[in-house]
């Protein structure tokens, strides 16, 4: 990697000033970060450790019944937190169903919601990318695609974003608080990421020296407790990122879907949520009709973009197990094998 | 620019100068402290042969900028046995031959003991698969690993006070 | 220090006992010193540029930019780079592979070496080697098994005929009741060592001093010496402990040598590790096949003809064609027998020996066949394989020197419950409603003798030094050949110093093609058995001691005495035989070799691996639940270890049926997913349950003791089991490994 300039702030306004500068990036547990530097991915001049921020490794439940997540809260202390857990059951599914338990004691909640592209042509300076290189071109077309997007690619760009934890919060409404040199403003997670169409670089709407404080979750988030799951297709039984998942929360109410939440992950360049679908599922008996309706909805606008056509049934398939698995209830403890087909079916439900 | 950070490394407080950022703390360890046991197998967070514990916590030491964890109390494997009393995890992997190459081992001892310390998995031993799957063996070592897992967890458990059960090794150390 | 394991749980070191490993204790405490692990004074740190294209030139470096990035000391490129006494090209024999030292600007594949940076610090040389940016003068490559012209080797593996038939396999298909034809494809895979390849090396004149993992100590020498025409004696090799070899660091590879003579251009002691996406170009990998089968059968089911034809790939500048037809030389009663080796050259680094390099590949396509044919003929998969058990080899005609196969298939099925088994597949489904499926392999690896030398001395204080130039690369060798050495002088292992892992020791040979603890096993009986004769001389011509007259063959060694066989109430101790002579010690030399009794006897371990999987029926997502295994492979010397062996084997099994490839783009031969995160081999979650009984089997002819060696035999029948298992879940047969969830659905 590229000698870099360390700065480590103290406080959130020097962070930002330090931050602005060309070159500059955000460093906080550096799991991400790190390993594109290594790769040469990412060149640095500055990195800008924000580390010691104080108050940003909070979980605080807000007087409205929000939770707000502290941009550095680590992925292990949120899933582990047996209240955080019970109140969003998916959302601890999916944190627990990335990575490694090494990463995850360290990687923070922000750090995974800025994560970067598994492609592998991203990843290789070797290869052109659009994103890595705006206008260098995309080797991933017509190269090795198995694992690429389905939903809202472009000709640009046909990555997928890796992060599981990011699909539940989108199925839940979470927003991101951003701090920046202009102030601080909100924008929902859903609107975060960006999706490549001709500009693949601009992966999020964060700007200059802009960095995330919190990722918030509203409180109509805790209502979909009993009926929340995160299932997570791959290619290992674990330490594997998704080749499809999906996120689905329920509000069951006199034996009908009142409200459902539905994400997809690993098959576009942002986590993906289904509205359509969503619409589809309110008012209906939770059966496998109304889960094959939704599946097809939320697939409807699917399109191979190489080797791929597979993750579109696979998708789908994976969408009608989530919702039969999620209308079951929430597991009395998350299975030991998080987010996994072979996870057993849970023998009590969640109350 | 240098910079100094002081680290508590295997319970001694060092200050340690850190001439270039873009030291991690595992070539720290093992090239400026010259402390090899923990291992680099893939330098990029992929093996978990390099996991030590930070504060007490199992991280991958090939991803954490030594500069950022100035403050930082770091566990290695060369801190883990007490003189020649091994740690109870590291008896249990010689007994269940949790290891044949040894160059994951000591990633895997440093996870063991920071899953035994989380105390997420109990005795369920698909848990302790699962959450040891940060750590890869190629010889094919897992089903010693779980069972070394499970063994010392318990024993540990069984006396949390004592510092270590009695050592069955005899003889002189290395 | 650590050439020496420490002592510890002293539980009889006889064979056959389950010692605990001797090293264990270095290991589990971080105190083993690999390769990596070593910091001569003034050392500096060096890293490679490796090549971004598959085939072409190199036309720039940016040699200015590397050297101005502080710390940098010197770029090693083909314009300065040492002289070296041989050219990396040369080949002297089968052994000798062609090695990419910075010869010319040529690039023959992707991540080939094309400059090497020297820092102060690693930091430094690692932005060096970036900084070096190479241009190239890039040209197509040949990519893929349809990449370039087939042509027929001259010889494949290590020597063997590319082609054989035994029989007339047209007539015994023409003459079949049913016959299938099925084509199975197998990945490029990459040994991937836990420990990626590493050299530090201190040249002080033309003596050369090296800490690098190598499976075979005097042929390492022996190259090194060669390229840089120094003398083998001259070359000091410390290698006490590999962070696994797997056949990758079977022969010395590039890199190393890139490190040694790195250290030759700037005076100073040089490390060089390879990076993990390193490990995907220069030192080795297992190729590629495409093996097409058909098979006749009669009836009842009775085998009529086999014949296995493989294609395959090496590189295009040297040849290793993988033998992926040999297993079908052994394994089943075909009276019409036909092998075939063809390969294309790629644009690819030269494939090497990879964990049973040949048998592995050839069995998943032979098992996954001999099921299909199973199944053609609505027989049991195993009671298909009992019907055409081979009593003689088929392909040689020769006995076998033994044989348990029977008992392995009886004991694995009893402890598998096969006998639950429904005949036809998707019949069964777990608690979840996953489907389940049980598939059976037949496992065999030959029982191979390298050559080796051994030193054993006892000394007047009643102990012994035992050494040998072994390698312990996570085998046990530490462990087994202490056993055995203890045994042989009959003496408690405690009171011996046993010495492996240095080149400066008797050459231990090659730990490899699963004979080392046979061949190095059997150098330390002869010497131990030098020793004792020596010694049995002193004491039986000594009319003082209590032996005399015994004559030399009329005594054995026990507990550090010498007793007369006819009356075990006389006897001497060690100590008190060479106190008496005057004398420090004796010394008693041993070699091992193939004799000529091998000649005539086929010579296998063999095996039966019981798979279970789950395999979810929407999602395709496939679990290896359960594995099962009987294996026969002559004398165990410590089940604990060779338990792990095949333990290990099972799971390489695991990862041959479900995970691991090298993903090539098609259109420039370079592998995208040259990392462990992409590169998929299992994790702990992906083995379950896992079972390995050791069937006895007493076997007087592969070597002195018996043994036939476990180190590569689990792989086989595994991969084939599970693929089998998959079917057996689904009614699919894939045919394509690895078997993806993709494939399933």
């Amino acid at each position: 990697m590229i000698p870099f300039e360390y700065v480590r702030a103290t406080d959130l306004a020097g962070a930002v000033a330090a931050g602005t500068a060309p070159g500059a990036v955000y460093l906080a547990a550096g799991t991400n970060l790190l390993d594109l530097m290594k790769g040469g991915v990412s060149r640095p001049r500055r990195l800008v450790d924000i580390t010691r921020l104080p108050g940003l490794a909070a979980v605080e439940r807000m007087g409205d019944g929000s939770l707000r997540i502290g941009a550095l809260a680590r992925n292990s202390d949120l899933a582990h937190d047996p209240a955080f857990a019970k109140a969003y059951p998916a959302v601890a599914e999916a944190l627990l169903s990335g990575a490694s338990a090494q990463l995850r004691n360290a990687a923070t909640a922000a750090g995974n919601v800025m994560q970067r592209t598994r492609c592998p042509y991203f990843t290789d300076t070797g290869s052109a990318c659009n994103k890595r290189e705006p206008g260098s071109g995309c080797d991933a077309r017509g190269g090795e695609t198995r694992l690429h997007a389905i939903l809202g690619w472009s000709e640009a760009c046909i990555a997928t974003h890796p992060s599981d934890f990011c699909v539940p919060l989108v199925a839940l409404d979470a927003l991101v608080e951003i701090a920046g040199p202009a102030g601080t403003r909100s924008v929902p997670l859903e609107a975060f990421h960006r999706l490549p169409g001709d500009a693949p670089e601009r992966e999020t709407v964060l700007e200059p020296g802009e960095l995330i404080t919190a990722l918030v979750l509203p409180p109509d988030a805790a209502s979909f407790a009993g009926h929340s799951r995160y299932l997570k297709v791959r290619d290992r039984t674990s330490y594997a990122f998704a080749v499809v998942s999906v996120a689905v929360a329920l509000r069951l109410d006199g034996g009908r879907i009142a409200e459902a939440r539905l994400a997809l992950g690993g098959v576009a360049l942002k986590p993906w949520r289904a509205r359509e679908a969503e619409s589809l599922l309110a008012g209906r008996a939770p059966d496998e009709a109304a889960f094959r309706a939704a599946a097809d909805a939320a697939l409807a606008g699917a399109e191979p973009s190489g080797d791929n056509a597979f993750k579109i049934e696979l998708a789908r398939r994976l969408v009608v197990r989530a919702l039969a698995r999620t209308a079951a209830g929430t597991p009395e403890r998350l299975p030991a094998l998080p987010g996994s087909a072979f996870a057993p079916l849970p023998e009590a439900a969640h109350v | 620019m240098s910079f100094d950070i002081v680290l508590t490394v295997n319970g001694t407080r060092r200050t340690i100068p850190i001439p270039d950022p873009r030291t991690t703390l595992l070539d720290l360890l093992r090239e400026g402290l010259h402390l090899t046991g923990t291992k680099k197998g893939c330098d990029r967070g992929q093996c978990g042969a390099c996991t030590v514990l930070v504060d007490g916590r199992r991280i991958n030491s090939c991803l954490a900028l030594a500069v950022s964890l100035d403050g930082a109390e770091v566990l290695t494997i060369e801190g883990l046995a007490e003189g020649d009393r091994l740690h109870p995890v590291q008896e249990a992997f010689i007994a269940h031959d949790g290891f044949q190459c040894g160059f994951c081992t000591p990633g895997q001892i440093m996870s063991a003991v920071g899953l035994i310390r989380e105390a997420q998995a109990g005795n369920d031993p698909e848990r302790v698969r699962e959450a040891m799957s940060g750590n890869l063996c190629r010889c094919g070592a897992y089903a010693g690993i779980t069972e070394a897992v499970l063994e010392a967890q318990a024993a540990m458990t069984q006396a949390p006070t004592s510092q270590h059960p009695a050592s069955p090794r005899q003889g002189e150390a290395a | 220090m650590s050439e020496t394991a420490p002592r510890q749980m002293r539980h009889g070191s006889n064979l056959g006992q389950p010692l605990t490993r001797r090293d264990g204790i270095l290991k589990v405490t971080g105190a083993a010193a690999y390769a990596a692990d070593h910091h001569p004074p003034g050392m500096l740190y060096a890293v490679m540029a490796v090549s971004r294209i598959a085939r072409g030139r190199v036309t720039r470096l940016d040699v200015a930019a590397a050297e101005s990035h502080p710390g940098v000391v010197a770029v090693m490129t083909p314009q300065n780079k040492p002289a070296l006494a041989r050219h990396p090209d040369e080949k002297n024999d089968g052994f000798t592979f062609r090695l990419d030292l910075l010869q010319d600007d040529r690039v023959r594949y992707a991540n080939q070496p094309v400059a090497v940076v020297i820092a102060e610090t690693l930091e430094a040389a690692t932005e060096g080697a970036a900084l070096l940016d190479p241009a190239y003068e890039a040209e197509t490559p040949a990519v893929g098994l349809d990449g370039s012209e087939p042509f027929t080797p001259p010889a494949i593996g290590v020597g063997d005929p590319a082609d054989m038939e035994t029989g007339d396999v047209a007539a015994g298909l023409a003459a079949a009741a049913r016959t299938i034809e099925a084509t199975y494809e197998t990945p490029a895979q990459y040994h991937n060592a836990m420990e990626p390849h590493a050299v530090v090396a201190t040249w002080d004149g033309d003596t050369l001093d090296l800490d690098t993992p190598s499976q075979g100590l005097a042929m390492a020498q022996g190259r090194i010496a060669g390229l840089f025409g120094i003398s083998p004696a001259d070359i000091h090799i410390r290698s006490p402990f590999l962070g696994g070899g797997f056949g990758s660091k079977g022969m010395i590879a590039g890199p190393q040598v890139l490190g040694i003579m790195a250290a030759r251009l700037v005076g100073r002691p040089v490390k060089l590790v390879m990076s993990r996406p390193q490990m995907f170009g220069p030192v080795g990998h297992r190729a590629p096949t495409r093996q097409t089968l058909r098979l006749g059968a009669s009836e009842d089911g009775g085998l009529t003809a086999l014949d296995h034809h493989t294609l395959t790939a090496t590189s295009t500048f040297d040849d290793f064609i993988e033998p992926s037809g040999g297993v079908s030389h052994t394994l089943y009663a075909a009276p019409a027998l036909a092998t075939r080796h063809r390969a294309v050259r790629l644009d690819t680094g030269t494939p090497l020996f990879m964990r049973a390099p040949g048998e592995a590949s050839g069995s998943v396509a032979l098992e996954g066949a001999i099921d299909e044919m199973a199944e053609a003929c609505g027989m049991d998969p195993l009671a298909f394989r009992l019907r055409n058990y081979a009593e003689t080899e088929p392909a040689s005609g020769k006995p076998f020197s033994s044989k348990a196969l029977r008992e392995c298939y009886a004991r694995g099925a009893e402890a598998f419950g096969w006998g639950k088994r429904p005949l036809a597949p998707g019949q069964m489904r777990d608690a979840n409603g996953l489907l389940v499926g049980w598939g059976v392999g037949t496992a065999t690896f030959p029982a191979l003798m390298f050559q080796a030398e051994a030193r054993a001395v006892l000394k007047a204080s009643g102990e012994a030094a035992v050494a040998i130039g072994a390698i312990d690369m996570g085998q046990g060798a530490w462990t087994a050949l202490a056993q055995i050495a203890a045994e042989e002088l009959g003496l408690d292992i405690d009171a011996i110093d046993f010495r492996i892992g240095s080149s400066d020791l008797p050459n231990g040979g090659i730990a490899g093609g699963s004979a080392h603890t046979a061949t190095a096993g059997t150098a330390i009986k002869i010497a131990a058995a030098d020793a004792i004769a020596q010694l049995a001389a002193l004491a039986t011509q000594d009319p003082r001691s209590p032996l005399y007259g015994a004559g030399n063959a009329g005594v054995i060694a026990r507990g550090g005495r010498l007793v007369r066989r006819d009356d075990e109430g006389r006897s001497e101790a060690f100590t008190e035989i060479l106190g008496r002579a005057g004398q420090d010690s004796v010394e008693g030399k041993g070699a091992a070799g193939p004799d000529a009794a091998r000649e005539s006897y086929a010579m296998h371990a063999h095996g039966a691996v019981f798979a279970e999987v789950t395999v979810d029926p929407d999602l395709g997502q496939i679990r290896a639940t359960r594995l099962v295994g009987a294996f026969a492979a002559g004398r165990i010397i410590n089940p604990r270890l060779v338990r792990s062996q095949y333990y290990g084997g099972m799971i390489w099994g695991v990862s041959f049926a479900l995970h691991e490839q090298a993903v090539m783009d098609p259109r420039t031969g370079r592998p995208m997913n040259a990392n462990l995160a992409e590169y998929h081999v299992p994790v702990n979650a992906d083995v379950p349950s896992l079972e390995a009984i050791l069937v006895e089997e007493e076997d007087p002819h592969v070597n002195p003791l018996g043994i036939k060696g476990v180190g590569e035999i689990g792989v086989t029948g595994s991969a084939g089991a599970i693929v089998n298992a998959i079917w057996h879940a689904t009614g699919k047969r894939v045919r394509r490994l690895p078997v993806t969830l993709d494939k399933v659905l």
